[in-house]
């Protein structure tokens, strides 16, 4: 795949994760504005239900995405030393990955229990 | 023909005189690094919500604490103008606004709404 089009499936990557991001933060917001003293029960079987569950770690995979691409763009317009940059993207990777598969288990757990 | 000489660098950002897109665009990316910064702490409350009815009860403690409030403003804030700002560039994106007077138009728009969105929202929610 050539430079260019790798640059077109980020550009592209970015944008539709975007679309997904606002239409679920849309959606959060509607919801839990509108609850009046959300409790622990609500609040764990809001995220039980199935289809929460899993619009919500799709919003979390998007999230990764976009955070990706985005930060990866930050770094490579700020960052010229190559060992820094590396070392920057390996750092954000990690960080991402870390919270992603975090988060990604307390969802699954939270629709077993 | 000699070399060209090296193109002059001038990236001081408090010297650079930004026309009201720049700010736009700089918030951009300022509130979208602060986003991915929040991402482990949000991470964290959730865990701590979903650790039975004391976690949930201890993550509202959290963050009704001063310096939470004081992260929280800075986050929505940055949720906002990112929000916001993305979906300016979106619009753009389709040709929408691209003219040199309505781009500079949604910019002060959207550096406007951000701050006063983020007040209403947190008078919403806390």
């Amino acid at each position: 795949m050539s430079r260019q089009a790798h640059g077109l499936r980020a550009w592209l990557l970015q944008r539709f994760s975007a679309a997904y991001l606002v239409v679920f933060l849309g959606y959060l917001g509607l919801h839990f504005g509108t609850v009046p003293d959300l409790d622990y029960a609500a609040w764990r079987s809001w995220l039980a239900d199935p289809l929460v569950n899993l619009t919500t770690g799709l919003f979390v995979l998007s999230l990764l995405v976009h955070a990706w691409v985005g930060i990866r763009d930050v770094i490579m317009d700020y960052v010229a030393h190559s060992g820094l940059r590396v070392t920057l993207f390996a750092l954000v990777a990690l960080t991402l990955a870390g919270c992603g598969l975090w988060t990604l288990r307390l969802l699954f757990l939270a629709v077993l229990v | 023909m000699s070399r060209a000489a090296p193109r002059p660098r001038f990236l001081n950002l408090l010297l650079i005189r930004m026309p009201v897109g720049a700010l736009t665009s700089l918030g951009h990316r300022v509130s979208g690094i602060l986003l991915f910064l929040a991402l482990p702490l949000a991470a964290f409350l959730l865990d701590l919500s979903l650790q039975g009815p004391e976690g949930f009860e201890r993550a509202g403690q959290l963050l009704r604490s001063p310096l939470l409030r004081a992260v929280e403003i800075l986050f929505v804030w940055s949720l906002v103008h990112h929000l916001l700002a993305g979906i300016r560039f979106l619009l753009i994106d389709i040709d929408i606004g691209v003219e040199k007077m309505p781009a500079r138009h949604s910019a002060l728009l959207v550096n406007l709404a951000a701050p006063v969105l983020t007040a209403l929202l947190l008078w919403w929610f806390w």
